[in-house]
């Protein structure tokens, strides 16, 4: 008999705070802080969004891509006859028509030492070196038309030995990808601070870990997707863009097509889902802007599902051998730790592939204050398609690691897991400091967020509750993962490297003649609320109501230059830079009133679409009436003074290379011992994100992220056969989370906001994802405790619970 | 390329006579010919969901089915559902509740709570889960999704007191 006794009560009611407060920052804050819904989203629910694919353009063509169907292979002839001859076909080039037009890349950092990696050209010239590989576009007036010319594109090749397991990828026996290279090692690193052998030599126990993590995808729901219109009359490139950082697009067409940046425009309307997926310069993006160059015209690309699968960058493909010593009181003395991870065969531009593996050096470790580390990483090519930086980058697999390596000490010392957490991790007092491994952490909450989560999951209760059950046959397990995230980043991740990459964002804010005010921001909405919490910190930075704000995204030619969205950046640095502005737009504002009103600005202040005399509260001009003067009757105002009611402000997060965020999850799981099905009860989490500005969608990015996270530990891995085909390339046999197999999730939050900003905010996009693995792992393997087994293999299959538990092979 | 076939379809309660090829499916000549880009297409396999419209009352998935299966039937789409009003409340708690992010998903979602609004007027919260779960959402983690269609569950019983 099996008896739900978790509640599984509504979430609370929107516009319910939570948080505790904290300072103002502005005079009459009204907005940050507060769930307000999310403005300009009642379009989405009509059916009025643009995604890339509503865009048409007259004029318009289409293309479509022959991909390499083997994981490695030399062309030996491309003939396209047959193809140009079908109805409404424009164009079919290779690889040399198209490599006439765009430049080659090879995406390396200059910080990451001694990486390396081959010239990549939009199309395969000679060789293909993984299944998806574009080797020739087909362009024609429709789609359909494309797509019936593609069946007649006659590509000659011969297959080639693959390296496709990253165990042998090193052996002198495997085929080199790119000879020229020497080897198939990306880039290695380690990293030792001395005395581990030492210090695990004399531990009271030492646990050990062999991990498994699969390779998945991001599986945007709107797949990738553009449309390039070159204007050969003005030397104009545009292109409309389903991507998270426009400028940084903008910047590499510059550099690839040798057009100067001025001449190119990038435009990102509605992003249907991103997650990192789309931050990346993908080679079938280069070939449409080519073939766009190439006709004159513009030409759309939209990517179908099975090209997704094999052509969206996949990640966290690691293999990883690690061990943690303790001592008997709890104490945790140092982790070691091996991770091998396999890239495919090129590092992705311009972010490269390596920085995965690196994220997962530097966090393995990073809640504790142990005192001794040491991490090898070797990052090698495969051919398979290539893996690059998604959603939480590093932090699932280092957190999954960590936290895994806790637990087992734990159970090994017979403590209980939450309390060795609480024992280890860095005190709440303790900063600013570093981590064992380098990492500088300016302030974390983890004591306080260990508090509150025993609280709210009733940990105690849920305890005897799990004992209780397992006396009757039901194996309930309860998992933790103790989190940090890097976000705000600095110049550090990607700029000192040599990647064109902003750090920095900028805001600009108008003040329109009617009162209302503009706010355009390099950072863009793909989902996440982005363009809301501008719209709340701009209403109560400049003090006018919320319904008085336009914000505009994702165009080159219209905002200020930015990064985008990635490392949970767009709150923390870009809700600054719109901060600021509208603080320095509110200043410029009260000059004009004071000019106005003939008396002076220290006594003005704006409220609530008023200028206002700050002691009475007195209103004393609406901002309508400001506006009117300012732009229309100019004739009035004095001689020497001219209204300057747009200001641009910057912000570039300088102070620390990143700044984390920190929390802790908790996950209550059954498994069915006889079927290997895993049931999520229910999930908790307390994060740490500094001032939360919309607790309902910080709670919402936490929810989306935790279910991504638990896809990877659960459902979804990218299956290839020996020879390097994807085996479950399509929406059917790649498993992702649906709605019924998720447990309803409980957020709460810990305020302790960055002194690196006015605004204090940090990101809050990641964290759900890096500990989401790590808890549900931890769960499940807690529940198998009676049958002294462990399961370490990411996805957690049924099949690995049942080989774990001896009842298959 | 194969002949065009003539069909007459109802789509939002205006009809069109248009001709398509056999292969045309109905979302693409939702999209292409009648310019209702509301209805999205995430893997013209039937997975997603995204896709979802309404045929003769029932929802289908409109990758899965041809224009001319259309043919002398009745179409509803987000856009005809929006201008109508008839779910403006689920609508209203889409937003209120934050149920969409990337809103790719959001027009199948919605026609799929329609028919669960309309099908399961008691449902429990874990039939609201269940009946969603050919709808795929990557941003939200469903929870939000699931509010506000209890929300409205809730809501349209006690219009009914």
């Amino acid at each position: 008999m099996k008896r739900d006794l978790v509640s599984l009560e509504p979430s609370l009611t929107p516009g319910k705070d939570t948080t505790a407060p904290l300072a103002p920052v502005s005079e009459d804050q009204r907005y940050i802080g507060v769930s307000v819904p999310r403005g300009g989203i009642e379009r989405l629910t009509q059916g009025q969004g643009q995604y890339l694919d509503d865009i048409e353009i007259p004029r318009m063509a289409h293309v479509v891509f022959w991909r390499s169907p083997v994981a490695h292979m030399r062309i030996t002839a491309v003939n396209t006859e047959f193809a140009r001859a079908m109805p409404g076909v424009l164009l079919v080039a290779d690889g040399h028509d198209l490599a006439k037009v765009c430049k080659p890349w090879v995406a390396t950092l200059g910080h990451l030492a001694g990486m390396k990696s081959a010239p990549q050209y939009p199309l395969a010239l000679d060789r293909a070196c993984w299944q998806g590989e574009p080797v020739v576009a087909v362009v024609a007036e429709s789609r359909a038309q494309a797509e019936d010319a593609l069946a007649y594109v006659q590509v000659d090749w011969e297959e080639l030995p693959a390296a496709t397991d990253m165990q042998t990828a090193l052996d002198p026996a495997t085929p080199l990808i790119h000879p020229e290279l020497g080897d198939n090692l990306c880039f290695t690193r380690s990293l030792d601070v001395g005395q581990v052998d030492e210090t695990f030599a004399k531990a009271d126990v030492v646990a050990d870990i062999a991990f498994e993590f699969g390779r998945h995808t991001g599986v945007t729901l709107e797949p990738r997707a553009q449309i390039a219109h070159w204007s050969p009359s003005d030397r104009r490139l545009t292109v409309y863009h389903s991507c998270q950082a426009p400028h940084m697009m903008q910047d590499l067409y510059s550099r690839q097509f040798d057009l100067p940046a001025s001449a190119i425009r990038v435009v990102c309307k509605d992003v249907g889902g991103s997650f990192g997926i789309k931050v990346h310069a993908y080679p079938d993006d280069f070939a449409t802007v080519a073939l766009s160059i190439m006709l004159g015209r513009p030409v759309k690309f939209v990517a179908d599902r099975l090209e997704s699968f094999t052509s969206d960058i996949h990640a966290r493909h690691h293999h990883i051998k690690a061990r943690i010593a303790v001592n008997r009181d709890g104490e945790i003395l140092g982790f070691d730790m091996e991770d091998l991870t396999g890239i495919g065969p090129y590092s992705m531009f311009p972010r490269t592939s390596a920085i995965e593996g690196n994220q997962v050096v530097n966090l393995v470790g990073g809640p504790y204050k142990h005192q001794h580390y040491r991490a090898r990483l070797d990052v090698v090519f495969q051919n398979k398609t290539p893996t690059c930086q998604y959603r939480g980058v590093g932090h699932p697999i280092a957190c999954a690691v960590t936290e895994a390596l806790v637990d087992l000490a734990a159970q090994k010392i017979g403590m209980d897991p939450l309390r060795i957490r609480e024992l280890n991790v860095i005190p709440d007092d303790a900063y600013p400091t570093s981590g064992i491994s380098g990492i500088k952490l300016e302030i974390l909450s983890h004591q306080a967020s260990l508090k509150k989560l025993r609280e709210i999951m009733d940990y105690d209760a849920l305890r005897a509750e799990q004992a209780s059950l397992r006396a009757q046959g039901i194996h309930r397990g309860i998992g933790f993962a103790t989190v940090i995230e890097l976000t705000n980043p600095s110049a550090a991740f990607y700029g000192v490297g040599g990647a064109r990459i902003a750090s920095q964002d900028g805001a600009t804010i108008r003040l329109d003649p009617e009162g209302h005010i503009t706010v355009l921001i390099g950072v863009g909405e793909q989902g996440q609320g982005t363009e809301g919490i501008y719209q709340q910190i701009a209403a109560d930075a400049v003090g006018v109501d919320i319904s008085k704000v336009r914000v505009v995204t994702g165009d080159t030619d219209a905002t200020p230059y930015g990064g985008g969205t990635w490392a949970s950046r767009g709150a923390g640095v870009g809700g600054e830079a719109v901060l600021l502005a509208g603080q320095a737009l509110r200043e410029n504002i009260v000059k004009v009133a004071a000019t106005i009103l003939k008396r002076a600005g220290e006594g003005l202040a704006v409220r609530r679409d008023q200028v206002i005399d700050a002691s009475t509260g007195q209103a004393l001009m609406p901002l309508a009436e400001l506006g009117r003067i300012a732009y229309f009757r100019s004739d009035t105002l004095p001689a020497d003074f001219t209204p300057e009611l747009m200001v641009t402000r910057h912000y570039a997060q300088r102070d620390y290379p990143f700044i984390f965020t920190n929390g802790v999850q908790a996950s209550y799981v059954e498994v069915d011992v006889e079927t290997g099905f895993v049931k999520l009860l229910k999930h908790w989490t307390v994060e740490d994100c500094g001032r939360v500005l919309n607790p309902m969608l910080v709670d919402e990015q936490m929810r989306g992220a935790i279910v991504q996270g638990i896809g990877g530990a659960l459902f979804e891995e990218c299956l290839y056969d020996d020879s390097g085909l994807m085996l479950n390339a399509s929406m059917a046999d790649y498993l992702v989370p649906m709605s019924a197999e998720m447990p309803d999730i409980v957020v709460a939050h810990i305020q302790t906001p960055t002194a690196s900003s006015k605004l204090g905010a940090k990101g809050a996009g990641e964290a759900g994802t890096a500990g989401a693995p790590a808890a549900v792992m931890n769960a499940i393997n807690d529940a198998l405790t009676p049958f002294d087994t462990h399961v370490f293999s990411q996805p957690i299959t049924p099949q690995k619970v049942l080989r774990a538990l001896g009842k298959v092979a | 390329m194969a002949d065009l076939y003539p069909i007459k379809v109802s789509v939002n309660g205006q009809s069109h006579q248009c001709s398509v090829q056999p292969r045309t499916h109905l979302v693409d000549f939702l999209r292409d010919e009648l310019g209702l880009k509301g209805s999205h297409l995430g893997c013209e396999h039937g997975v997603c969901g995204a896709c979802t419209v309404e045929l003769d009352g029932k929802i289908v998935r409109g990758c899965l089915t041809l224009a001319v299966q259309a043919d002398g039937g009745h179409v509803q789409t987000i856009e005809g559902l929006s201008q109508t009003g008839v779910i403006r409340d689920l609508q209203e708690a889409f937003v209120r509740r934050n149920a969409l992010q990337c809103g790719f998903c959001t027009s199948g979602m919605l026609m799929a709570a329609k028919e669960l609004l309309e099908t399961l007027p008691n449902a429990s919260r874990a039939e609201v889960r269940d009946w969603i779960s050919g709808n795929y959402c990557r941003c939200t983690g469903y929870q939000a999704i699931v509010d506000a269609i209890c929300d409205v569950l809730k809501q349209r019983k006690e219009a009914l007191v």
